[in-house]
């Protein structure tokens, strides 16, 4: 038996955690606004030792045939190696693609971006907008740092003028067209007990974890569940969770 | 004796000079050319007698014969159990490392340790890449319960201190048992974990500074001895015998 | 003659030096210069899989430099580019002259080398972190590796090239050096110099090298003083 899950295991069922935190606190959160000048906006998020930076970065494109007068919205997502030593480098695999994938959905499914304010001209060409994110510390809970960062960024991007032929990138004036704040909250299951943001090496033990992605009102905007089963009950109980800390994240902002 | 360009405790970098002499040897961490004895890590410069050394600030942790060490079964063969010992390669420990006689025709061998087992085993050998361990010494074990902490491996010597010194502070302060491996693993259990974490970290971070030990005596509270333990701990966290 | 930001022929760019930002890395730094950001991550050394790629008398030195999708104003595609590829292996065989790579045989050192925000310059401060990284993380080393770049634009032999001066520039010649032994790690050049201006530039590029080394080690320093 792996004495340190017992360990881990054991302070939950105290109701706290093997870092002295209570099972519904989030460990220290910090926002940086628009460190990269490069990117139309962009945010850095450390939420205790996990610390990553995403960039958004405007393009123009077709439209995809089914949604001739939508702009394009790209996620993506790396586990660069430099940011834990389980990460390997070469193409993303299952995690880093259900990372990007899960943010994605946050963002998209909850209609925070006006994507008909991004038609250029329809069936031709729209904005692209491309979310990336730079992982320097996996910490643990990357899912909830890059949501959090991704709204940022895009909260901190201004669209660069257009001319028709070329985009001026050192002219970023208009506003981009958010409609609302997606946060992401991942509650974990640990031996019996529900938990907010996990560290690394709580991450390792969990049974299993529920990513609910909420709206400013409140309601749900996208679901993963990764790991093992849970019941309706758990369920219930994670969303309410995520909707509260939903709310506490959101007002850092 | 006045050649030093360094003095001591002061903090060196790769390639940094310490002393143009041929009257002196250099020993861990630091290489000669011609006549100059630099350094090749970051790390304070140790002077004894004739010996100059570098102790390392930040170090990966390069097994040596004899250390104990703090690891995860993390597969069984057929033969023994390969150990994650946070070291350039995987340790393993032989079915001739363990103290009972075991035939695994017959028993399994996860019956003795199995996998996400923690164990405290003494390196019996290192030849080129190969790591094995042993349980067969008074100290080793498999232990049940407690916690794992991680700490810098190069600061572990500061951690142990001269002979003990700054554990047994520790030990006597919280009331916690500990067992350190050399790997930058340690092991604890009891009610003040939390204070022996603090002074880990304490240890960690000014590990550069003198009067650690009272530091950590202060940290801690209690009576602080009149007879200040030393720092000699700096001088001597090696066992190796400087290359001449 | 005038620089775009103010700059004398023969100074670079603000550099800013810092050691120990990546917890979960044996060894890390992070190197600002200007506007350009590189970060640098080391693990290691760690047996070098699989088997067949393992030296017997040494380890590897594996770098591997990639550019984050937003670093600039063009997106980066992700994934490795021929251009990644070249900078990695040229910053290895930069870095590898210095490392006691026979202390570790078998073994590999992994050197990550992300560039967050690019404006001229990021081979060289990739390498100037990753030199810092390396030591940071206890690898034991006999100096330690500066880099950068120069080129002649009219009659002036001119730093750290940035902006609109990389186009006016009549050559690029970015150089990596090992101050105390005095060899050059990395030197190349596109562009089209006489030999003698091949030779001034190099100059240029080693007087800013020395510079930058007291930089680096003032970090390395720094990192462990309160």
């Amino acid at each position: 038996m792996n004495i340190q899950k017992e360990f881990i295991l054991r302070c939950v069922e105290e109701g706290k955690r093997a870092d002295g935190r209570g099972l519904e606190d989030f460990r220290k959160v910090e926002i940086e606004h628009n460190p990269i000048e490069n990117a139309e906006g962009s945010a850095r998020v450390k939420i205790g030792e996990t610390d990553v930076i995403v960039g958004v970065k405007l393009g123009t494109g077709e439209p995809f045939p089914d949604k001739p007068d939508d702009g394009v919205l790209i996620v993506t997502a790396e586990l660069s190696p430099i940011a834990s030593p389980k990460f390997e480098p070469g193409p993303p695999r299952e995690g880093a693609i259900e990372l990007a994938r899960v943010v994605d959905r946050g963002i998209r499914e909850s209609g925070s971006i006006d994507t008909k304010k991004l038609c250029i001209t329809p069936k031709e060409k729209v904005w692209c907008v491309f979310v990336d994110v730079q992982i320097i510390n996996h910490g643990g809970n990357l899912i909830d740092a890059y949501s959090l960062a991704a709204l940022t960024a895009l909260m901190n991007t201004k669209m660069p003028e257009y001319d028709g032929e070329k985009i001026d990138y050192s002219k970023k004036t208009k506003p981009f067209p958010l409609k609302d704040k997606p946060i992401a909250v991942t509650v974990c299951k640990l031996g019996n007990s529900l938990v907010v943001d996990p560290s690394l090496e709580e991450e390792e033990h969990i049974e299993a974890r529920l990513t609910v992605t909420t709206k400013e009102n409140g309601n749900v905007a996208a679901l993963q569940k990764g790991g093992g089963p849970l019941s309706l009950e758990e369920i219930e109980k994670a969303i309410a969770l995520s909707v509260k800390k939903g709310k506490e994240l959101r007002s850092l902002l | 004796m006045s050649e030093l360009l360094k003095n001591e405790r002061e903090i060196v970098v790769p390639g940094e000079e310490i002393v143009k002499s041929m009257e002196f040897v250099p020993g861990r961490n630091c290489f000669r050319e011609g006549e100059t004895i630099m350094a090749k890590k970051v790390g304070l410069v140790s002077v004894d007698h004739r010996v100059i050394s570098v102790v390392p600030l930040n170090s990966p942790y390069i097994p040596r014969e004899g250390d104990m060490v703090i690891g995860e079964v993390v597969s069984i063969q057929n033969n023994g159990w390969v150990v994650l010992i946070d070291a350039p390669h995987d340790a393993f420990l032989p079915l001739a490392g363990v103290r009972e006689y075991i035939d695994p025709r017959k028993v399994p061998l996860s019956k003795f340790y199995s996998v996400g087992d923690i164990i405290y085993a003494k390196v019996s050998a290192t030849q080129g890449r190969s790591i094995y361990l042993s349980m067969q010494d008074i100290k080793a074990k498999k232990f049940r319960g407690g916690r794992i902490v991680k700490i810098n491996p190069a600061k572990v010597p500061r951690l142990i201190g001269k002979k003990g010194s700054m554990i047994s502070l520790i030990k006597e302060r919280t009331g916690c048992r500990i067992h350190v491996g050399q790997n930058g693993k340690v092991w604890l259990e009891g009610q003040d974990a939390e204070s022996c974490i603090k002074a880990f970290g304490v240890i960690e971070k000014e590990s550069a500074s003198e009067g650690l030990t009272e530091k950590i005596g202060k940290l801690l509270g209690g009576a602080v001895k009149k007879e200040p333990i030393t720092d000699e701990a700096l001088k001597e966290p090696e066992k190796e015998e400087a290359k001449v | 003659m005038k620089r775009e930001d103010g700059r004398a022929v023969d100074e670079y760019r603000p550099l800013e030096i810092k050691v120990g930002i990546i917890p979960n890395a044996n060894g890390s730094a992070m190197v600002k210069m200007g506007k350009t950001v590189a970060i640098a991550g080391v693990y290691g050394p760690v047996e070098f899989l699989p088997k067949h790629k393992q030296l017997s008398d040494r380890a590897v030195l594996r770098c591997i430099y990639t550019m984050a999708p937003f670093s600039t104003e063009d997106r980066v595609r992700p994934g490795p580019s021929r251009r990644s590829t070249e900078i990695s292996m040229v910053t290895a065989n930069a870095l590898s002259p210095v490392v006691f790579l026979e202390e570790f045989p078998t073994s590999v050192i992994n050197v990550f080398i992300n560039i967050i925000q690019a404006n001229a310059g990021t081979r060289t401060a990739g390498i100037n972190a990753a030199s810092v990284a390396l030591a940071d993380a206890g690898i034991p080393m006999r100096d330690l590796v500066a880099s950068i770049a120069a080129g002649k634009i009219g009659d002036e032999y001119v730093l750290d090239l940035a902006g609109k001066e990389e186009e006016a520039t009549k050559a690029d010649i970015p150089i990596a050096y090992s101050p105390r032994a005095k060899q050059i790690t990395l030197l190349q050049m596109d562009g089209d110099l006489p030999p003698a201006d091949v030779k001034k530039v190099i100059e240029l590029n080693i007087k800013a090298c020395e510079k930058i080394y007291e930089t680096q080690k003032t970090a390395l320093k720094e990192r462990w003083k309160k």
